[in-house]
């Protein structure tokens, strides 16, 4: 994909050197990418509310953070009708943990009449009477229900250290239950250990996951994102880690998440789901003027997604433009 | 073919009418060439498409001849000449001796510009190995003649079959490698992409899995499938797909399983020292690699 980056003047020239008298540079605004085509569609429907609390959530959700409140059913069905008009190829849906939103599956119902849906869980809400009603409302439709399971370790020490006492065992009993209808769930895991100790890593988790019955696991490695309580947990961003100007000449926009996605909340649309709450990243109270405008490369969360590419996407869109 | 789109330049072409020109082509947009070589024109009313060949060029041969067999009055294929497969200049020597148009895909567009790798769009570890042995075998074995033919390959190809205003690409009209699912496709994104393009029929490849909808009020979108590797399906038969003029104006298209002989694929294959987990797909006719990029539906289908 190779858009237009909307506030970037290419071939600007800066001086070298600033001559005696002349004015203090003044620092440039961050840079701006249009919205390509919305391919994405991100809904919080559990605002930030979830039933854990982990040290690593870039949103800080927990019982008690109600910054985000749930969204209804009849405002989901709202958004749906505006998304087929803009062309919307998938449906994220995100928290908190969704299934505390007590109308999730009729939700997904609407959804899956449309298009496919994802559902970023933690999946330790996941009785099997829900477990056996999300695979029929999955083998109604003609698309695919994702469900991306956060498991942030292979043993329960390791996980259990980021998300909670007790969740590990919590969530492999949900993988379990999923895979039992016929799920192949998306284990998804931020790294948490040096970068050369993926593969190992991934083979453990592959060798605990047959165990449960799931002999071929899929599973996505995210980066951390050094905001919220990650920023607690480890640390925050530096101050060369910021998209500049300079970084996009060249680079393929189609990797922002930005130039394909909008985040829909209870409280307005946003640039992404990394950004909920960021009032740079706060577009319009309606989806419709928010597709229009351009999103901001203003946070140093935003170095993450130019560095390691849309990394929220089930499948991250493939590197090269359209020659 | 860049620019403007250009009118068919051997007699014999099929000449689309003039408002079409105006209205309907976009920038880098081609016409369909003549029929099948050494034919003269007949009435266009069946064409015969071919998804990715992947350097199967053992199904690409028998392709043909069914395609023939069956009355298609013309074949094209949808790109992706190279990966996989072994001996990558057959496959090109074949389409050229036939003459069958080709549409740019991100195999060709890789290895015609000599890329560092094959714009697959994989993520996973596993998948991006194999991938690369795959594409540092098909670029160091294309020939220097074959890699400036396929980079005049056209983005999109235009052609009518009856009343019908066909579009055929590789991936989606709009990109080259996007992959379109049937799991992940909505209806109205493909109704979208009609309308955008101003076309009743989508026609395109990259998954390697046939597949098809029809548009609503607009016409259908039609995924040929491959001819490079078998559905993931247990069977050893690949696919392509012949359309053809409806008497209404509509189109018909019928997805063709075609058994070839896979057994000297393998063969060659090995004798390539190819990998063993590409030569098990030929044989087995499921899928071994590349598989994280396969949406839920998709995946589950499979053995693996």
């Amino acid at each position: 994909m190779t858009g237009a980056v909307a506030g970037v003047q290419r071939g600007a020239s800066r001086p070298i050197h600033r001559l005696a008298g002349e004015p203090p540079e003044r620092p440039r605004p961050s840079p701006t990418v249009d919205l390509e085509s919305l391919d994405e569609l991100w809904i919080q429907v559990s605002g930030t509310v979830c039933n854990l609390r982990c040290r690593h959530c870039f949103i800080s959700c927990s019982p008690d953070n109600h910054s985000f409140w749930f969204m209804t059913r009849a405002q989901v069905r709202e958004v749906l009708e505006d998304s087929r008009s803009l062309g919307v190829k998938e449906y994220y849906y995100t928290g908190g943990e969704p299934f505390m939103n007590r109308e999730l599956e009729g939700i997904l119902e609407d959804t899956m009449a449309l298009g496919p849906a994802t559902v970023l869980t933690n999946a330790t809400l996941i009785p099997p009477r829900r477990a056996r009603r999300l695979a029929e409302i999955a083998s109604a439709s003609i698309y695919s229900l994702e469900l991306r399971v956060s498991l942030d370790g292979v043993t329960p020490e390791d996980n259990d250290a980021i998300r909670g006492e007790g969740t590990h065992a919590r969530c492999v009993e949900g993988i379990r239950r999923l895979v039992e209808v016929g799920f192949l769930p998306i284990i998804t895991a931020m790294r948490s250990w040096p970068e050369d100790e993926t593969d190992r890593v991934l083979a453990d988790f592959r060798e605990d996951l047959a165990r449960v019955g799931y002999d071929r696991a899929r599973i996505k490695i995210l980066p951390p994102i050094r905001i919220g309580e990650e920023a607690n947990r480890t640390r925050g961003y530096d101050e060369t880690e910021r998209v500049t100007h300079e970084m996009l000449h060249g680079y393929d926009l189609g990797q922002l998440l930005c130039t394909r996605a909008r985040l829909v909340t209870a409280a307005g649309v946003y640039a992404c789901p990394i950004l909920l709450g960021y009032p740079s990243a706060h577009l319009a109270p309606t989806l419709r003027r928010a597709a229009a405008l351009p999103a901001t490369l203003a946070e140093s969360a935003c170095y993450t997604c130019y560095v390691s590419g849309a990394i929220c996407s089930n499948i991250a869109p493939s590197a090269g433009a359209d020659r | 073919m860049g620019g403007r789109a250009a009118r068919p330049s051997r007699p014999g072409g099929i000449a689309p009418p003039e408002e079409i020109v105006d209205r309907t082509a976009g920038p880098g947009d081609a016409w369909l060439p003549g029929p099948w070589a050494g034919e003269r024109e007949p009435a266009l009313g069946a064409v015969a498409v071919f998804g990715g060949v992947y350097s199967n060029h053992i199904a690409l041969r028998a392709a043909i001849a069914d395609a023939k067999a069956r009355g298609a009055d013309q074949a094209l294929c949808l790109g992706d000449l190279g990966a996989f497969g072994p001996h990558p200049d057959r496959t090109a020597e074949l389409l050229r001796e036939h003459r069958v148009p080709v549409v740019r895909g991100n195999y060709d567009d890789s290895v015609a510009r000599g890329l560092p790798d094959c714009q697959c769009g994989y993520t996973d570890a596993r998948d991006n190995r194999f991938a690369a042995l795959s594409y540092e075998y098909t670029l160091s074995r294309t020939s220097l003649t074959h890699r400036q033919w396929m980079a005049r390959f056209p983005p999109r190809l235009r052609f009518r079959l009856g009343p019908a205003r066909v579009l055929a690409f590789h991936g989606s009209p709009r990109r080259m490698n996007e992959f379109l699912w049937e799991t992940t496709t909505p209806t109205h994104f493909l109704e979208a992409m009609a309308e955008r393009y101003r076309a009743d029929v989508l026609v395109g490849t990259h998954t390697g899995l046939h597949w098809s909808r029809s548009i609503p009020g607009k016409g259908c979108y039609i995924n040929v499938g491959a001819l490079g590797r078998p559905a993931n399906d247990g069977r050893t038969e690949v696919w392509y797909a012949i359309l053809r003029a409806g008497p209404d104006g509509s189109i018909d298209h019928e997805f063709v399983p075609l058994a070839y002989d896979h057994e000297a694929l393998a063969a060659e294959m090995a004798a390539e020292s190819l990998p063993p987990e590409f030569i098990e797909t030929i044989r087995t006719g499921w899928w071994t690699t590349c598989l994280e990029v396969l949406p839920a539906k998709e995946r589950a289908r499979g053995a693996f």
